[in-house]
């Protein structure tokens, strides 16, 4: 049984200048155990989908409109609030951004990571603490007991981050989604923070989602990968299969974009053009202004994810066999 | 903590030296002789060197306050010069009722404040926020002496429900409190409200709700934990303000407390009752201060460590 | 903070006094809080012409009546009309208002922008008596500052300014501090501008917009204040009809002709309220922070 199913995922927002719609028909899968990760420029949506994945979206004026999402088998569009309860930090778990203020100031960090255990699981404060400290110290928290009672503004970024880890996976969840865990650190501790990913989800056979603008980390710990633009997903597939020969223009440009040691001098390239805004996303295919490739039909069709290979999805009409008369 | 805390008191002390300072020309900055001012009613020539020699004014000035403030130490304010008695017996006497009415007008403002804050923030833009900040708005700007002389006519004339005036009794301190209260009330709501939406936009409470916490949980153990933080500091600093601020309150009612006692001081020109009553007012602001800046550390764990 | 405001462009800057004209007119609180003020300048202005009755001609053959159609507000214990004390009364609380509010800016800007633009011994001093006069309650301090300077309307005005200066010192202080460390200071110092220069210029602009809000809320502040001095027999003497002194003599008659309080204190609240709702509008037209307003 797929631990994450999203099928056409469609997500709508009220603003004060009226309605928009950043994600559109939006899918992709995670198995258990699973790395996934979820790339894109800010404001592609990614950070819009796991909080939709989270059911967040009532609390940021959204609501889902269209497709669907399952985990492990149930359906979670239109589940009441008293379920999700259960659901949010039990089954699955969210890390958000920034460790600078993703934790209460006025409370132990101890404190908050007890807090989420006590909630979903029924065990004494004196056995909620045990667990904590085997959890932190799992983490490579040093000196578990001391930093338990310290208050967050006390400690390092990194060890900040560990410890929203430490409360993300306290009540055993099987999917964890971390919204760019590494971009408030330093790079030296992002490595290790990357690392900790991959090690504690294999270890605990957790399935994880993985939000980043990052490349890099993506080839480094990452099972599949799905690149997102402007609210749709432009390819997904096995990240080695990918990253080595993408198909998807925006892709293509995306892994371009990257320096490379030996790179001839003059030869760093940028993708014309700027991500759309959220109220004139184009018609048709989204990425079709900047797209190098494009051809007239480009403007009027949206198009599908189309299988290539045993499990590759590329959303361009290039690939859709049919679109000959245009591609 | 404790550090912080003599550190802070360190710091009032020059402070309270210079208040004394300010409290002490008084008497030489007024229009009129010193002398003039000392002298009480049937007084003569012969009593004006009396007078001389018992306030030392024929020493230079720093010496005049070097002995004032000595005596003061030593829990001597001199002699009203109406009332014939030591000054610090008649503070003693007033005391008790503006601490009184002080303590119990925190509490109503406490109370109602932040509750009123809550509703409004929990319910940011409809009615209840709007009415809510309407009512804090009125206490906020409403002249305490005509609300006390409403609420009077309301409940005491019409009603019958209170006393019209007077102390001592629970019930003669209802509408006097209220009245300083709904003050304080409506400053404490607008600032609980701006507070509380402002932590509600906080990046961590987002996680919260991911932790799968309960909307209400969320609400009181964390966001009015946090927002309280910057309410409690005013409180304090309220505690200060309320001792003298509630002159009108207590000549309205009747209540001799210690602003009564300063203006009464004031009109009969009756100088070292004035001194007397400013410097347990400073005091007692300083102690207000003192007392925020503490609760302000006791409840951000950011602060405490600042000052260490 | 929500993923869509990631996703929002920027709109494009059009002519910002449009823009802040057209929230003026969508906030309906700020446009109730200027009719009252338009309306009590008006009344201010034409008290002549719209008082019925002399404010200070006395007919004790009508002492005391209550509300009537002859005496809109009834009469006072000397038998002159309340309508007509309160409509010459809004003359006291404008002057004193505007007047007092301006002296108080004046002065508190001074300080708090020398404090706050050259920092240092002499900051720490001026803040120290800042921050000391700050915390007194306002009724004592202006107790005082009459007990030196002598009751009646001008002494008056002058102790309500010396009183409410340190809000405002406060507030430019906190503005230059915040504004002084920008980059565009530098800049335009590293062109030779001197001192005077950048102080008026370009910290002033923009760290004018908080005390402005606050002198709006202040000069509501300080007709409370006139009225609580008049109240206490120190602010505009007989017979003139500071709406302080019109309650301050009710008081005795509370019992019997209540109505010589209630009028006048529901005139200060409206005028207050106006003040204060057409301040709050300003918070959002000026697009301030609102914590910095404190």
């Amino acid at each position: 049984m797929t631990l994450l199913q999203v099928d056409g995922l469609g997500v709508r927002f009220q603003t004060r200048e009226g309605v928009v719609e950043p994600l559109d028909d939006v899918s992709f899968a995670i198995e258990a155990g699973q790395i996934m990760g979820l790339v894109g420029e800010t404001g592609s949506g990614k950070s819009v989908t796991a909080q939709a994945i989270m059911g967040l979206l009532p609390y940021l004026n959204g609501e889902i409109c269209s497709g669907r999402i399952w985990l492990r088998g149930q359906d979670m569009r239109d589940l009441p609030e008293d379920r999700w309860r259960t659901i949010r930090g039990n089954q699955i778990s969210l890390i958000s951004q920034n460790p600078m203020t993703s934790l209460d100031p006025v409370y132990r960090v101890g404190h908050q990571i007890v807090e989420g255990m006590r909630l979903h699981l029924a065990i004494s404060a004196r056995e909620a603490h045990r667990r904590a400290i085997e959890l932190m110290a799992s983490l490579r928290i040093p000196d578990p007991e001391r930093v338990f009672q310290q208050y967050p503004h006390q400690l390092s970024g990194g060890l900040k981050q560990r410890i929203v880890i430490a409360m993300g996976l306290c009540a055993d969840p099987k999917l964890l989604i971390a919204d760019e865990p590494t971009t408030a650190l330093d790079v030296t501790v992002q490595a290790q923070i990357v690392t900790l990913f991959k090690e504690t989800t294999r270890k605990f056979g957790i399935g994880l989602l993985l939000i980043t603008h990052d490349l890099g980390v993506i080839a480094q710990i990452c099972d599949t990968v799905a690149v997102m633009y402007a609210g749709t997903i432009v390819e997904s597939g096995d990240v080695h299969s990918v990253f080595a020969r993408p198909r998807h223009p925006y892709t293509r440009a995306l892994l371009g974009c990257v320096p490379k040691l030996g790179m001839p001098e003059g030869a760093l390239s940028a993708i014309p053009g700027n991500v759309p805004s959220v109220r004139t996303f184009p018609t048709g295919c989204r990425f079709h202004p900047r797209c190098e490739e494009r051809r007239d039909c480009c403007q009027q069709a949206k198009p599908k994810m189309n299988l290539i290979g045993r499990e590759i999805w590329v959303g361009c009409l290039k690939y859709d066999s049919q679109r000959r008369d245009c591609w | 903590m404790w550090r912080f805390m003599v550190r802070r008191v360190l710091l009032l002390i020059p402070i309270f030296g210079v208040v004394s300072v300010i409290i002490f020309s008084l008497v030489h900055i007024v229009p009129g002789n010193p002398i003039d001012n000392l002298m009480g009613p049937g007084m003569t020539k012969a009593h004006e060197q009396q007078l001389i020699e018992k306030y030392h004014l024929d020493k230079p000035i720093p010496v005049q306050y070097l002995i004032w403030f000595k005596n003061m130490l030593h829990g001597d304010l001199g002699r009203s010069i109406v009332e014939k008695r030591p000054v610090s017996e008649l503070l003693m006497h007033h005391l008790p009722y503006s601490l009184s009415l002080g303590l119990t007008a925190i509490a109503i403002s406490f109370v109602l404040g932040v509750s009123m804050g809550i509703v409004s923030a929990a319910n940011k833009n409809r009615l209840w926020d709007h009415s809510a900040m309407l009512v804090a708005l009125f206490g906020v700007t409403i002249p305490s002496f005509w609300l006390g002389l409403i609420l009077i006519l309301i409940f005491a004339v019409w009603l019958g429900w209170f006393p019209v005036s007077g102390s001592g009794t629970l019930m003669s301190l209802v509408l006097p409190a209220v009245t300083v209260g709904l003050g304080g009330a409506g400053l404490v709501a607008r600032v609980t409200r701006v507070s509380m939406l402002e932590v509600a936009s906080k990046d961590f409470i987002v996680l919260l709700h991911a932790k799968g916490l309960g909307k209400t949980a969320i609400l009181l153990r964390h966001i009015l934990r946090n927002a309280l933080i910057p309410v409690i500091t005013i409180l304090g600093l309220r505690i200060g303000w309320v001792l003298g601020g509630a002159v009108t309150v207590e000549i309205v009612f009747g209540r001799p407390g210690l602003g009564q006692m300063l203006i009464t001081g004031l009109y009969r020109r009756d100088y070292p009752v004035v001194q007397g009553a400013m410097l347990l007012l400073a005091m007692g602001i300083m102690l207000g201060t003192f007392l925020a800046d503490v609760l302000y550390a006791y409840a951000d764990p950011r602060v405490r460590d600042q000052h260490d | 903070m929500s993923a869509v405001d990631a996703l929002e462009t920027v709109a494009p800057p059009d002519n910002p006094w449009l823009r802040r004209l057209k929230k003026l007119t969508a906030n309906k609180a700020g446009l109730a809080g200027i009719a009252i003020i338009v309306l009590l300048i008006g009344v201010a202005i034409l008290a002549n012409v719209l008082a019925p009755y002399s404010y200070k001609e006395q007919n004790l053959a009508e002492m005391n009546l209550a509300p009537s159609r002859t005496h809109l507000m009834g009469t006072d214990e000397f038998g002159r009309d309340v309508f007509s004390r309160i409509i010459h009364g809004s003359r006291i609380s404008v002057y004193v208002g505007v007047v007092s509010v301006g002296l108080s800016v004046l002065i508190g800007v001074l300080i708090g922008s020398v404090a706050g633009y050259y920092g240092g011994w002499l900051d720490q001093l001026l803040s120290v008596v800042t921050d000391l006069t700050w915390s007194l309650p306002e009724i004592l301090v202006a107790l005082l500052l009459v007990a030196i300077v002598g009751a009646g309307l001008e002494c008056v005005i002058i102790a309500v300014a010396l009183t409410y200066w340190a809000q405002y010192a406060r507030l430019i202080r906190g503005q230059i501090l915040m504004l002084k460390t920008e980059v565009y200071v530098e800049a335009t110092r590293s062109l030779g501008a001197t001192d005077f220069t950048i102080l008026f210029r370009h910290l002033f602009p923009n760290a004018i917009a908080p005390v402005l809000v606050a002198a709006t809320i202040g000069i509501g502040q300080a007709i409370v204040l006139e009225a609580t001095l008049g109240f206490l027999g120190m602010g505009a003497q007989p017979p003139l009809p500071s709406w302080g002194a019109m309650m301050s003599n009710g008081t005795a008659y509370l019992f019997i002709s209540p109505w010589v309080i209630i009028f006048p204190g529901l005139a200060m609240m409206v005028t207050v309220l106006g003040f204060n709702l057409f301040g709050d509008a300003l918070v959002d037209i000026l697009d301030i922070r609102e914590d910095t307003i404190r």
